[in-house]
């Protein structure tokens, strides 16, 4: 093991752990920020809030439904269809 | 029936099954869409180039080697055709260049909340029906700066990997959590706009 030279940086702020949720969520923190993000939200109800809402936006994001095609494109798309197999066909 | 698997569809494409290939269509191509707005001047070239991916897919079905999963090989088409069909200048915001997370305004000058987060989330189940939340949310995703909502888009949306998604837009895995990143803060900020108790 290696000598850790690093000084121990300063305890991040609300402001900084809002940017780091995302890696924290990617599981692409560092080990030593990846503590110092949980040591904060620990002590901070309102970033745990915070991360509580990014949670849910991508649990509210997934949950999007397509567009339904309307029946005019499916249509479109069912000629397409036809159209590549006469072509391929015809060949 | 619409749960079955792209990969079994596409068997069954590949076999001459029209209906196979109309519920291919149906589940991708409000994202393919999206996505591929996002490289051309109006919607009406995008659905050209949706269109053309499908020709290209119908013709190039008998190369699909599996190595990817049927939507990255879908993407991974589309973008490729959007690209050589962009010819507008991208409005791409340089990666790390795109503003914070949370406006600055709402910290104080030593960088807590000054306006904390208003809640939300056990609210967003029933204050609205999904529909109207749902309707709200794509809109502000149609609203992101390009590079974040072909992210978004791909990840949060169709559920896509981050390998998968670095893979189709050929960006880095540090630059696809960069956009990922301020593409869901963005939405989070509607969200909470929407529905917290402001």
């Amino acid at each position: 093991m290696l000598p850790k030279l690093r000084l121990r940086r300063r305890e991040i702020v609300c402001q900084q752990a809002v940017e780091l949720i995302t890696d924290y969520l990617e599981g692409a923190l560092s080990r030593a920020d990846r503590r110092r993000f949980e040591a904060h939200l620990a002590g901070c109800p309102h970033c745990t809030e915070y991360l509580a809402q990014m949670r849910a936006t991508i649990e509210l994001t997934g949950g999007i439904t397509a567009d339904d095609l309307t029946v005019q494109m499916q249509d479109d798309f069912i000629d397409l269809y036809r159209q590549w197999r006469a072509d391929r066909d015809g060949q | 029936m619409d749960q079955e698997p792209d990969a079994e569809l596409l068997a069954r494409l590949r076999a001459g099954d029209e209906r196979a290939f109309v519920t291919l269509v149906r589940r991708h191509h409000a994202a393919m869409l999206s996505l591929a707005a996002g490289y051309v001047p109006s919607m009406a070239v995008a659905e050209e180039v949706v269109q053309d991916t499908w020709l290209g897919v119908l013709r190039g079905i008998g190369g699909f080697e599996g190595r990817s999963s049927v939507r990255t090989w879908l993407f991974r088409i589309l973008v490729n055709r959007a690209r050589t069909a962009g010819v507008r200048e991208r409005r791409s915001v340089a990666i790390g260049d795109a503003g914070p997370a949370v406006d600055r305004s709402r910290f104080d000058a030593t960088g807590h909340w000054a306006v904390p987060p208003e809640r939300w989330v056990e609210e967003a189940d029933d204050r609205l029906d999904a529909a109207k939340l749902g309707g709200r949310l794509r809109s502000a995703i149609n609203e992101l700066p390009d590079r974040q909502r072909e992210v978004v888009t791909l990840r949060d949306v169709e559920g896509l990997s981050s390998e998968e998604v670095c893979s189709v837009l050929e960006i880095s895995e540090g630059n696809q959590r960069v956009l990922l990143h301020r593409g869901r803060s963005r939405l989070r900020q509607v969200l909470e706009t929407e529905l917290g108790r402001a």
